[in-house]
């Protein structure tokens, strides 16, 4: 039960960073299917941190400075999204699905070159990293807790405040619902979704780090983040695109999730089910969802319409 | 000099490539008036006014404020002149609250969090000062379109804007709610705001305005004092030729029955109850039957579900002697009835296709337009050149052009050409003539009177009371569903008609004549 309740929040805090970067994005109007490619950006930049500087750094920085370099990753990479979407008005799910594409090669050529010259040859055909993820886990007890965990929680907070007690709130989601009626108060439309943009950007490639670290001491890329992405789409729009309810869909998800984790160990074990059927879970889960919650869904009116101020 | 004017637009000229929008156009707005800009669909009137918003630049002239000269290059610029405007399709954030879409844009905040409560005040002081009656936390997606309109006007005012300009306010609005809004802008100049009021209703510039500019084909025609003026003369200077506001027709020769409704009965999408009551009558061929009544008392579900779109759910419906009350769209179509929709938008025309594309959206299966599932583009190219040709449908390319980039009228004028062309039966024409200036409007009378006069069946839909009174042969008027009255045109006034229609009178109604 203990181990449920830790793979569930390791998920639930990468599934809600990453659903609420997505939040901020399609608040402002463009829908950001790049998530998927984002993470894998922001992971890989983390990771490269942590793979090049571990132990020549004192913990606090090395930790710091990884999540830093995943977050300012995450935002210029998702710039590439923002530039397609909002300045050159082309679609928003090809572009993103490009990204995401991208992302993976990025990954893949860049640490199979990196294995390839630190391990003479010895790493060569593997896209797989290895690094010391122990200064990111602090054991209280029998909980791990993480990092991420604090950190998610306290962007949780801040991002319902922005999002419904300060005027830039107010104004990203003018942005997202009705472009025209910002635009003729006085709102640079474009501004505001190129912020939405970079802030799912930032929680994006945070969340990549978050996804990568904590579990594993090894990665490989080949596979970019499997889908959290995506999931985290799901969650976002299982949350309505609300803060708090996306905090509530990302646990649920997680569950999930870490039951595939943990079958083999639990007494699950004796149902004799394939362990693929726990894998393929979180996401029949979240179609079955979907299909049933997408007709109420309230998505905001104007994603996924580049804004032209000139069209009437 | 103490100049009386607040804007002066002095010689505007607006080129787009391959047309002048506005030619030498010179408007000059008084403080404290009221000045109608009239004009007829694609006169410049919207152009001239984005001009003002700083959506536009000019090409050439000059505008000027409080005899100064001012640039205005964006909505911020006119924003801070205190120019705001209330456009025709509002510019609302439906799930915001009323209160959250007044202060977008400019919201009060103490510290970082926005501070509400000294903006309710001020709406609420404002919204006191001027009648302009809203719920300041009612989302505006639950609102009418009457209190969305005030709250746009309340955003201007927020904003201590002096300059109020009103693009067709009148067009969605239904004749209490015209009322109403007629009195606010009366009281808005009496407190010293400057309007103008972008309309081609005359009887609306009659009542309410102080002088009135009028622009045809981008040119000016001139600025006349409203006291001095009527409306025959303001038609022909809009119009360029005389208007007659009265239908020229003769008596109507009704013949067989084409369409007899039995006890229909249509369940309501927003409340329990049913929005259509048991209602029967019949429509023979040779007559114009009108359908009068308050917007919203069930007049658009009966049309609805009279033409397929609803299911009713009872009743029946005899058409040329075969019951069709289960009858699809496409089937009613085909045996002879054609929709003039309401929503020439949602329900008339495909926006985003092309002109051409829509005059076959009800026959492009059958084998003059298409052989083994391919379209025969020529066929259908030459179908619509005819209609534009027939009809004068105008718009930029011909049979190419998008729909969405046409005029409304010229919108509408396919909707006509489309339907009449099948040659029906029965024409259910809806609203026909919503949102178009007089010379379009004449066009349509016109050409529901001929489709009369060649035998066929007329059913209208209208809210106007004008075009109740000169178009119909026979008038049923509903009320919260119901028919209450059946009334010859020629022998009741409107004033009667009124008494019927707000409920105050009734009567039995024949199922048939």
């Amino acid at each position: 039960m203990v181990l449920l309740i830790k793979y569930t929040l390791l998920y639930a805090v990468v599934l809600l960073l990453v659903a609420l970067g997505g939040m901020f994005s399609e608040r402002s109007g463009v829908i950001n299917i790049a998530l998927e490619g984002i993470m894998t950006i922001g992971g890989l930049a983390g990771v490269f941190v942590l793979a090049l500087l571990g132990g020549k750094l004192p913990t606090p920085v090395l930790v710091a400075l990884s999540i830093v370099t995943s977050i300012v990753t995450g935002m210029i990479y998702s710039l590439l999204l923002a530039f397609s979407a909002i300045t050159l008005k082309a679609d928003q799910t090809i572009g993103g699905t490009a990204l995401n594409m991208l992302a993976t090669a990025i990954a893949i050529v860049s640490v199979k070159a990196f294995n390839n010259s630190s391990a003479a040859g010895n790493g060569a055909a593997s896209a797989k990293l290895t690094y010391d993820n122990s200064p990111f886990i602090y054991k209280i007890g029998p909980v791990t807790i993480n990092i991420f965990f604090i950190l998610a929680i306290i962007i949780l907070v801040c991002s319902s405040i922005f999002l419904f007690r300060t005027k830039w709130g107010l104004r990203l989601r003018a942005c997202g619902e009705h472009p025209q009626a910002a635009d003729s108060v006085g709102i640079n439309v474009y501004r505001w979704r190129y912020a939405g943009v970079v802030i799912s950007g930032a929680l994006g490639g945070l969340g990549g780090l978050a996804y990568i670290v904590p579990s594993v001491s090894t990665w490989n890329f080949e596979v970019g983040v499997a889908g959290a992405g995506f999931l985290a789409l799901a969650v976002m729009i299982f949350g309505q695109w609300k803060p708090y309810r996306i905090a509530g869909a990302a646990v649920f998800f997680a569950v999930f999730k870490s039951l595939a984790n943990i079958a083999d160990s639990t007494a699950l074990a004796n149902l004799g089910w394939s362990k693929n059927i726990y894998s393929m879970m979180p996401f029949i889960a979240s179609m079955i969802i979907l299909a049933f919650t997408s007709k109420n869904s309230r998505a905001p009116k104007a994603e996924g319409i580049p804004y032209d101020k000139g069209a009437r | 000099m103490a100049n009386d004017y607040i804007i002066e637009m002095l010689n505007i000229t607006k080129e787009f490539p391959g047309i002048k929008a506005n030619d030498n156009v010179t408007l000059q707005l008084r403080r404290g008036e009221i000045h109608a800009l009239l004009g007829e669909n694609g006169a410049g009137k919207s152009t001239l006014m984005s001009i003002l918003f700083g959506l536009y630049q000019p090409t050439s002239g000059m505008i000027k404020m409080n005899g100064q000269e001012v640039h205005i290059n964006n909505p911020n610029d006119a924003n801070d002149l205190n120019i705001g405007m209330v456009h025709q399709h509002f510019k609302l954030v439906e799930c915001f609250s009323v209160l959250d879409n007044i202060v977008l844009g400019v919201e009060p905040t103490k510290g970082l969090f926005l501070e509400k409560k000294g903006a309710r005040e001020r709406v609420m002081a404002l919204s006191d000062k001027y009648g302009l009656k809203v719920d300041p936390d009612a989302l505006i997606s639950d609102i009418t379109v009457g209190m969305q309109q005030r709250t746009e006007i309340l955003k201007m005012l927020y904003r201590d804007n002096d300059v109020l300009i009103f693009d067709e306010p009148t067009a969605v609005l239904t004749p209490q709610e015209i009322e109403e809004l007629m009195k606010i802008m009366k009281n808005l100049a009496k407190e010293g705001k400057s309007i103008l009021f972008i309309t081609h209703k005359l009887n609306e510039i009659m009542e309410v305005a102080d002088r009135c500019t009028i622009l045809r084909k981008g040119k000016y025609i001139g600025t006349v004092d409203i006291k001095d003026t009527t409306k025959e003369e303001l038609s022909r200077m809009m119009v360029g030729r005389d208007v007659s506001f009265s239908v020229d027709k003769k008596p109507a020769q009704p013949g067989e029955t084409v369409l007899k409704v039995e006890h229909m009965t249509v369940p309501s999408k927003v409340h329990s109850n049913n929005a259509v009551k048991d209602i029967s009558f019949n429509v023979r061929r040779g007559e114009i039957v009108c359908i009068a009544g308050i917007d919203g008392n069930g007049q658009s579900e009966f049309v609805q579900a009279l033409t397929g779109l609803e299911k009713m759910s009872s009743g029946k419906l005899i058409f040329e002697g075969k019951d069709i009350t289960n009858a699809t769209i496409r089937e009613k179509s085909k045996a002879g009835m054609s929709h003039i929709p309401e929503d020439r938008h949602k329900h008339g025309l495909v926006l985003d296709y092309t002109l051409e594309q829509n005059m076959v959206l009800q026959r492009y299966w059958e084998p003059e337009f298409q052989k083994a599932g391919f379209i025969k583009n020529k066929a259908v190219r030459a179908y619509s050149d005819r209609l534009i040709e027939q009809y004068d449908v105008r718009s930029g390319q011909g049979s190419s052009t998008v729909v969405r980039s046409m005029s409304g009228g010229n919108q509408q004028k396919a909707i006509i050409a489309r339907e009449i062309d099948k040659d029906p039966e029965l024409l259910v024409a809806v609203q026909p003539t919503r949102g178009l200036d007089v010379g379009a409007i004449e066009y349509i009378h016109k050409q529901l009177v001929a489709q009369r006069d060649s035998g066929k069946a007329v059913l209208l839909v209208s809210l106007e009371l004008d075009e109740v009174m000169d178009v119909s042969d026979r008038i049923l008027v509903m009320y919260e569903g119901e028919l209450v009255g059946q009334l010859d045109p020629k022998q009741i006034t409107v004033e009667e008609l009124g008494l019927y229609m707000a409920g105050a009178k009734r009567d039995e109604v024949p199922a048939e004549v």
